[in-house]
């Protein structure tokens, strides 16, 4: 007689949670193998990964316009992924930044166009109302097709994406088409009455940014609004069972994610770009939902990461100007740091035993 | 006119098509495989640089096959046995592979001799329109039906075969129950995590496939940046449209393939709509559908209801 | 008895499970044999569902060891156990609600794909065989829970399975389905089927297992034979030492009427009646228990009473005040104070992820003005709860889902009572926990009786009813059957009213 059945050679055990010593170690540990697999990808390709590593460090912080650069990039990256934390703290699952950075940015560039005479204060702060109506709304649609038909919004969300888009297309074609525009038809370049001023070289959009990882760190862990986003996150039926009205509290939330991400779209438009175009967002409002997540939806940590990833965007600029590879390295970095960083979650919860090791052994 | 309008929307429903019977494999196992746009892009490079290398058409397909399924390997292995938020996995791997594929482009492009790269005439060949001795020669039917490349009879093959997997056979049957209810999959017997990695490869096999359509095709041949330009992102929409059916998927692709191209067919001064709202169409009717679907009180051919969610035997 | 020579069919020696740092089993035994049934019997949570799940693949031993007609073997899949002849039916359906019966009993099996009329041939052929019933082509979404557990019994023996495992199979079905799945199990065991059934109701082990086995706080502590037992042993092994129930039962001081349920009825949300017609009344320093098979309305009737759930018709009046049509956040607004321990405590009564002070927070948090919340009331109150509940927990701040199913209770009910309610509802208060903190909760439950708390206790154990309440309402398919007093009722006459048998006017309490 043979047993029939072997064991096999790996299982997966859940563990007891870690603490958090041993979870930030396991995330560095990720991040170290991470660069180590993209330096092998380098030296595949013929180049020194130090030589690299160090031209994209160096790249970031070289210059004072190199970090003014850095900093530009940060700010819509920061402002974004504080929305759509607010959402994903619901576990709303709001892919829709793009969209919504759009809209706020449609939204502002109203006014940008056809009142650039007002006063200039008056003008930029009626700008940064509707950018944030304008995400706002962008964010309630699918928010109130959750709360009434219970609509899938991870897809929503992503079509809503590309209307608004075209919905830029379509007025950089028609209505806003600059008429002294040569070729390709396009939005007139704002008046500077009508963009953000420099504070140090930069837009002052970076002060709004710190505001808002302030206001949102503030936001959900200090007030009764963020405690309830947290409950209905945790379990809608313990939210209602403590009489929370959750409906209105996914709309208010939606709208809220919705309007940061707007007005990060009015920042984009009239202090960087200073026109508008279909590439407002740009993809900065997918790279925001995993800037959230790599940051555990934790707002000052919001604010490293989206630094970090902003260094490597530069950087990979400056790589590309120095060896001539393409600055998309930056984003085959980013996707393998984020590949074993994902993969590295898992261990926080479960361990793999080998055959024959048999038993779970650690129980507290 | 109209025979020119369907024969291009045929022609720009093909990368869809893969794309969108890739994704619908991933979805009926309830994985949401936002990679779609990165495993194309993926697909797209290892078959233009393979065909580039080695002169060889087949060389070009396989590579751009196996590609694929390398790329959904990396989401297979982090959502599937690591249990990673398919969300996030998704967009990476999107952020991940288009960069890559732009990447490996620049760097061939400055190894190559004359700065462009360009497929050889012998691969070339093998993309124009097939002739049928006999049939392509019918008036209107043969161009209707027989005049295009290879790809695209491949893509049609390819989502018959997947209906017919999916809906009548046995596997398909466990698939699918997979993608509603994954603990009972499990305990009916279902080796769950096989299924769900053989699905997701296959799936990113085939948007490979359409990856390289985009590549060498689009572009008659010459290496570009951003080849596959979204339209992962709009085979993500068409897997709604079409209900999570490959059947559906073929008449669904070359509806948006049409309505991808009816800008330029639409007679000028007949109907007066902006050509961004041609644009929006394929995005905007889906949304629709989406919320449509919501709508109705009764499940069936809907969304897998386990779709984005992970599982893990053990838990409790 | 005599030494039998063929080999136990299934039979399992120390088998042992952790969950992170709670065990489950602990050194498990366990055997059977064919054309035997056995009796699990075990309190809610003392990990019978553990043990079976190891058995049918879906949990892998830490250590221990599974014996399959005398060879040992490794379960490492359902298929494994499949290969093995072990077939489970789960408490929880596992069920695809969007295929037919037929798709879903031949789902996983290695033969081919069948042409549908062969198939239902075969299928009818197993129904007759066993005396079962089912329409093949029915959608499972659209059958009713005795439908459904047809169907997942149909799919074991359509494997051929010969090893049958039941868990908790009679929780949601009426006496007449139960009969009726009874007879199906004794035509198994005619058949050489060896059969587990996992159960914690003792008349329902006396009427159909040859011996019982008894698990106790995840340990097997013993197993005899049904004909040289008793409901009284059973027991005494069930939890652990010999026990009279003993529960305090303060005469009720001065009740007067609080609550008044009138007409009540309430469908659930797929269209379905929970509650038909009902009318009853709640009244100060006394505990209504209220009886019933699982899934009779009991949770609708929390629920609605709470303000959790929309009544279709009928009024609920809390001194002269209508509750139907109210929010919960409405109620609190009239000055109502009512308090609700849900029967899911982490998924409904507590967020499992927060720590407690901030669990203390889900009822107050809207206290204060301004946007902000203060915690620190909340954290004095969680502090304050950990001292006189005596609460293990490494701090206030630990996830609550840290804590054992004991303690998790003790900060759900401790919150309820320090909001100071004069009507608490609990809701299977004590399933799960142990019988000392079961004795713990009974007394706060008491003491709020003390107090003039009106209390509604919800329970499954008749004797604890008997013991615990005033009177006893019993629950029928959402209709009220009676209401007795639970000093003079008897366990019997109870258990009738419960199958819908209305009492006699005599048992009535006034």
């Amino acid at each position: 007689m043979s047993t029939p059945h072997r064991e096999p050679l790996l299982r997966v055990v859940s563990r007891p949670e870690k603490s958090p010593r041993q979870i930030l170690l396991l995330r560095l540990e990720s991040v170290l193998l991470s660069l180590a697999a993209g330096g092998v990808f380098i030296l595949i390709i013929g180049y020194n990964p130090f030589a690299i590593y160090g031209t994209i460090l160096q790249g970031a912080f070289r210059s004072k316009m190199a970090v003014q650069a850095t900093v530009k990039y940060a700010i819509p990256l920061v402002i974004a992924s504080l929305g759509v934390t607010l959402a994903f703290k619901m576990r709303f699952w709001n892919i829709g930044a793009e969209g919504q950075i759009t809209m706020g940015a449609v939204f502002a560039s109203y006014f940008a166009l056809f009142c650039s005479g007002w006063n200039h204060w008056l003008l930029l702060l009626v700008m940064m109302a509707a950018g944030m109506i304008g995400g706002a709304l962008w964010g309630l649609i699918p928010a109130l097709c959750k709360v009434r038909w219970n609509t899938n919004e991870t897809l929503l969300t992503l079509m809503l994406n590309y209307i608004a888009t075209h919905i830029v297309a379509y007025l950089r074609d028609g209505p806003w088409r600059d008429p002294e525009a040569a070729g390709f038809s396009k939005i007139a370049r704002f008046d500077k009455n009508a963009s953000l001023d420099k504070v140090f070289g930069v837009h002052f959009g970076w002060i709004i940014a710190l505001l808002l990882v302030v206001a949102v760190f503030i936001y959900l862990g200090r007030t009764k609004q963020g405690y309830e986003i947290a409950v209905v996150g945790e379990s809608q039926d313990t939210a209602r069972y403590a009489g929370m009205n959750v409906r209105r509290i996914i709309l208010r939330t939606m709208a809220l994610s919705g309007a940061v991400c707007g007005l990060g779209g009015m920042i984009q438009a009239t202090g960087a770009d200073i026109t508008l175009t279909t590439a407002v967002a740009g993809g900065v409002g997918f790279t925001a939902i995993i800037v959230a997540w790599l940051a555990q939806l934790n707002a000052p940590m919001i604010l490293v990461v989206s630094l970090l990833f902003s260094v490597l965007e530069k950087g990979a600029g400056v790589v590309q100007s120095t060896y001539g590879l393409s600055s998309n390295c930056s984003a085959v970095l980013q996707g393998v740091i984020l590949f074993f960083i994902l993969g590295c979650e898992f261990f926080v919860r479960y361990t793999i035993v080998p055959r024959g090791k048999g038993g779970n052994r650690h129980a507290a | 006119m109209l025979l020119k309008f369907l024969v291009a929307a045929v022609a720009a429903g093909t990368p869809l098509l893969f794309g969108t019977v890739g994704e619908i494999l991933n979805e009926r196992v309830g994985h949401l495989n936002l990679g779609v746009e990165g495993m194309m892009a993926i697909g797209a490079c290892a078959g233009f640089m393979a065909g580039y290398l080695t002169d060889s058409f087949a060389a070009a397909l396989l590579a751009a096959f196996l590609a694929g399924i390398l790329a959904a390997l990396i989401y297979a292995v982090l959502t599937v046995s690591f249990l990673a938020n398919q969300n996030v996995t998704g967009l990476t791997l999107t952020i991940f592979g288009v960069g890559l594929s732009n990447f490996i482009g620049v760097l061939m492009i400055s190894r190559s001799e004359n700065k462009t790269l360009k497929l050889p005439e012998t691969i070339t060949a093998h993309m124009r329109s097939i002739s049928i001795p006999g049939l392509s020669d019918l008036p209107v039917v043969g161009e209707l039906f027989f005049s295009y490349n290879p790809f695209v009879y491949l893509g049609i093959a390819i989502a018959l075969a997947v209906g017919w997997y999916l809906h009548h056979t046995k596997i398909g049957l466990n698939v699918r129950a997979i993608g509603e209810n994954p603990a009972a999959a499990d305990a009916a017997g279902i080796q769950v995590v096989r299924l769900k990695y053989c699905n997701i490869l296959l799936g990113g096999g085939i948007c490979g496939i359409g990856g390289a359509y985009c590549s060498m095709i689009i572009n008659s041949g010459v290496w570009i940046s951003d080849s596959v330009g979204g339209l992962g992102w709009i085979a993500v929409a068409l897997v709604i449209f079409a209900g999570w059916k490959p059947g559906a998927a073929i008449a669904g692709s070359f509806l948006f393939g049409g309505l991808r191209v009816l800008k330029y067919y639409v007679p000028k001064g007949v109907i007066d709509i902006p050509i961004a709202f041609y644009d929006m169409l394929p995005f905007l009717i889906t949304a629709l559908v989406l919320i449509a679907g919501s709508m109705k009180k009764r499940r069936g051919a809907q969304i897998p209801a386990s779709l984005g969610l992970n599982y893990f035997r053990e838990e409790r | 008895m005599a030494e039998q020579p063929t080999p136990y069919a299934i039979e399992c020696r120390e088998l042992t499970k952790t969950f992170g740092s709670v065990v489950a089993n602990d050194r498990v035994n366990l055997s059977v044999r064919r054309g035997e049934i056995l009796a699990l019997l075990g309190e809610n949570g003392s990990g019978k569902t553990t043990l079976m799940n190891m058995l049918s693949g879906i949990y892998r031993p830490d250590s221990g060891e599974i014996l399959v007609n005398g060879s040992p073997v490794v379960i490492a899949s359902p298929v494994d156990a499949m290969g093995l002849g072990i077939g489970m039916i789960h408490q929880h359906f596992k069920l695809v609600e969007v295929f037919s019966a037929m798709d879903n009993i031949i789902l996983g099996t290695r033969e081919r794909l069948l042409p549908p009329r062969e198939l239902r041939e075969k299928i009818t052929a197993i129904c007759t065989s066993f005396g079962l019933e089912i329409d093949p082509e029915k959608t499972v979404c659209e059958m009713s829970v005795s439908e459904k557990q047809t169907v997942e019994i149909i799919k074991v023996l359509y494997r051929g399975a010969q090893i049958l495992i039941l868990d908790e199979p009679t929780a949601v079905l009426t006496p007449q389905e139960t009969d009726r799945l009874f007879a199906i199990l004794r035509r198994m065991k005619e058949q050489g089927c060896a059969v587990i059934i996992i159960t914690h109701k003792l008349n329902e082990v006396l009427a159909i297992s040859d011996r019982v086995t008894i698990l106790h706080k995840g340990k097997s502590v013993g197993t005899v034979d049904t004909c040289a037992t008793s409901q009284k042993e059973l027991t005494e092994l069930m939890v652990g030492r010999p026990v009279v129930l003993q529960i305090d039962r303060p005469a009720p001081h001065n009740p007067e009427t609080i609550l008044k349920v009138v007409d009540l009825t309430v469908h659930k949300p797929d269209g379905s009646v929970a509650l038909n017609d009902i009318s009853f009344e709640i009244r100060t320093g006394e505990i209504l228990g209220v009886a019933g098979v699982a899934g009779s309305g009991q949770k609708e009737l929390c629920e609605t009473i709470a303000g959790l759930c929309a009544a279709d018709k009928g009024a609920i009046l809390y001194h002269k005040q209508n509750l139907v049509g109210k929010t919960p956040a409405e109620i609190i607004g009239l000055g109502i104070s009512m308090s609700f321990v849900p029967e899911d405590r982490l998924g409904m009564g507590l967020v499992a992820s927060m720590g407690m002070v901030d669990n203390m927070l889900l009822k107050s948090y809207r206290c204060g003005k301004g946007p902000l919340v203060d915690r620190r009331p909340a954290r004095a109150l969680a502090e304050k709860l950990v001292s006189s509940l005596s609460i293990v927990t490494p701090g206030v701040e630990t996830p609550v889902r840290m804590l054992s199913g004991g303690n998790v209770q003790k900060v759900l009910l401790g919150r309820e009572i320090e909001s100071k309610p004069n009507l608490l509802i609990t809701a299977y208060p004590v399933r799960g926990l142990d019988i000392n903190s079961s004795y713990t909760i009974y007394d706060l439950l008491n003491e709020q009786k003390k107090q003039g708390v009106a209390v509604m206790f919800i329970g499954e154990d008749l004797d604890v009813l008997l013991e615990l309440s005033d009177r006893i309402l019993v629950l029928c398919h959402g209709q009220v059957t009676g209401v007795v007093d639970a000093r003079t009722a008897t366990k019997e006459q109870i258990g009738l009213m419960m199958t819908g048998e209305f009492s006699g006017k005599g048992g009535v309490a006034s």
